[in-house]
């Protein structure tokens, strides 16, 4: 049977990773080539790279750091941020990436999942979506979840699946950050709607988080995460070690 | 020298750098000289099956592939490039392949249970079927390697090497004679699948 995906996720500023300090066991935590080299040795089925970075000198450090990850690392990458353009799509599947995600860019254009996916094919396309509670419904959110985009989630999601999305990330900005664990509700009416796989992003704040996840949700296909890991209150192994006890498929390196 | 089969079709930097990281010798060429002087051959793939195999055909390769696996020549074929040494795959329509190994490729969906996606993407175990072939020497029963498609290779018979458990049991790995081909991405598939890769150079 498929296993549940761990996906740490790193945003990249200028070539660093941000968010990056007090990780045990390794020296320079900012370099996102060793961060990555760190995850895929722990066991990391997977790792996401937000470039956040605006500048183009940043765009340019950015390429150069997937270039030397993907050398290195040969896990799936997901890159996104930054990404407007089929050529955007290019530059980071030329330097390594093996899927493209797509958020403001695809809410000011929609033809680009569809543009995206005709070319690459819908498993290189993934659609990420930051929603909050509003109303009596879950909104998207742009631009980091600073602009309420009007859009009702549940509708954006279905909308870019048909469009061509083959996976969708939803980061729910009512538990980001909390450590309460994933937004249940949300994720729910997600798998609901669409029949692609659904990355859980948003909340993570202990192993048992993960467990709750995937027993409550099991149409979830993987957990991301970002801060947990990287200040070492939570490692892969110990997390990988908690699912497989609570009788959830995950991914084991068997030393041979 | 393992030659890795550049007809136009797929993202050849990850193979490329993994068999670097193992300390091969590997080439990208679409070069029919150059796959002829090149020990192995690696024939890569993603996307549609009729538009591969149009491509590797008006690129002249398709001959050249038969050729050099007729002459005893190791080729591992990656995920669409193993769907592609089968006999024909009917993804839009019904399309020959290079018939190396005898198989058919087709849709995945009507035999899958409810509530199972397609594609099949992510991680999976690998059962396999002939435990001491020499693609296997370096990995064991269950471990996990990644897979992203939706048609898989039907009717394979005894050149399946290995399964993977999706609902039913779906071709992983097929083998027949020096022609191997593998559904999942050693590339993409961390320290196992490098050791699949390291398998196919020492043979």
């Amino acid at each position: 049977m498929i296993t549940k995906r761990i996906i740490p996720c790193l945003d990249v500023k200028d070539g660093r990773v941000v968010k990056g300090v007090n990780f045990l066991g390794l020296a320079d935590v900012s370099n996102p080539v060793k961060l990555a080299e760190y995850y895929s040795r722990s066991g990391a089925d997977e790792l996401v790279f937000y470039d956040i970075t605006a500048s183009a000198e940043g765009r340019a450090l950015f390429t150069d750091i997937l270039r030397q990850t993907a050398s290195t690392v040969f896990i799936p990458l997901t890159v996104g941020g930054g990404i407007n353009t089929v050529d955007d799509f290019d530059r980071v599947l030329k330097c390594g990436a093996d899927k493209v995600s797509v958020n403001s860019g695809a809410i000011k254009n929609p033809q680009l999942i569809h543009d995206a996916a005709q070319r690459y094919g819908s498993q290189c396309v993934v659609l990420s979506v930051d929603a909050k509670r509003l109303d009596g419904g879950f909104r998207v959110f742009a631009r980091g979840g600073r602009d309420d985009t009007g859009l009702d989630a549940i509708e954006w999601i279905k909308r870019g699946v048909a469009l061509g999305a083959g996976e969708i990330v939803l980061n729910s900005i009512d538990t980001d950050g909390v450590k309460g664990g994933f937004d249940l509700e949300m994720l729910d009416a997600v798998c609901q709607a669409v029949s692609v796989p659904v990355i859980a992003s948003g909340g993570a704040g202990c192993a048992e988080d993960f467990v709750t996840l995937f027993k409550t949700l099991p149409k979830v296909d993987a957990g991301l995460a970002a801060g947990i890991f990287h200040y070492g209150e939570l490692t892969i192994p110990d997390l990988k070690d908690t699912l497989a006890e609570n009788g959830i498929l995950v991914r084991r390196e068997n030393h041979a | 020298m393992i030659a890795i089969i550049d007809y136009g079709v797929g993202n050849l930097f990850s193979l490329r750098h993994s068999l670097a990281a193992i300390g091969a010798e590997a080439v990208v060429t679409g070069d029919a000289g150059e796959i002829q002087r090149a020990e192995k051959l690696i024939l890569p793939g993603v996307g549609a099956f009729g538009d591969a195999a149009e491509k590797l055909r008006a690129a002249g390769l398709d001959e050249t592939v038969k050729t050099e696996a007729k002459s005893g020549k190791y080729i591992l074929g990656i995920c669409l490039g193993m769907q592609l040494l089968l006999d024909r795959s009917f993804e839009f329509g019904e399309h020959p392949g290079l018939g190396l190994i005898h198989g058919d490729v087709v849709d995945m969906s009507p035999i899958l249970p409810e509530g199972y996606k397609v594609p099949h993407i992510g991680w999976n175990a690998l059962h396999l079927r002939q435990k001491e072939h020499p693609l296997f020497r370096h990995i064991q029963e269950g471990d996990c390697v990644y897979f992203v498609h939706s048609f898989y290779g039907a009717n394979c018979g005894d050149a399946v090497l290995a399964t993977a458990e999706y609902g039913p049991e779906l071709t992983a790995a097929v083998g027949m004679e020096n022609v191997m081909g593998c559904q999942f991405h050693p590339e993409k598939s961390g320290p196992v699948g490098l050791r699949i890769l390291q398998a196919f150079c020492e043979m």
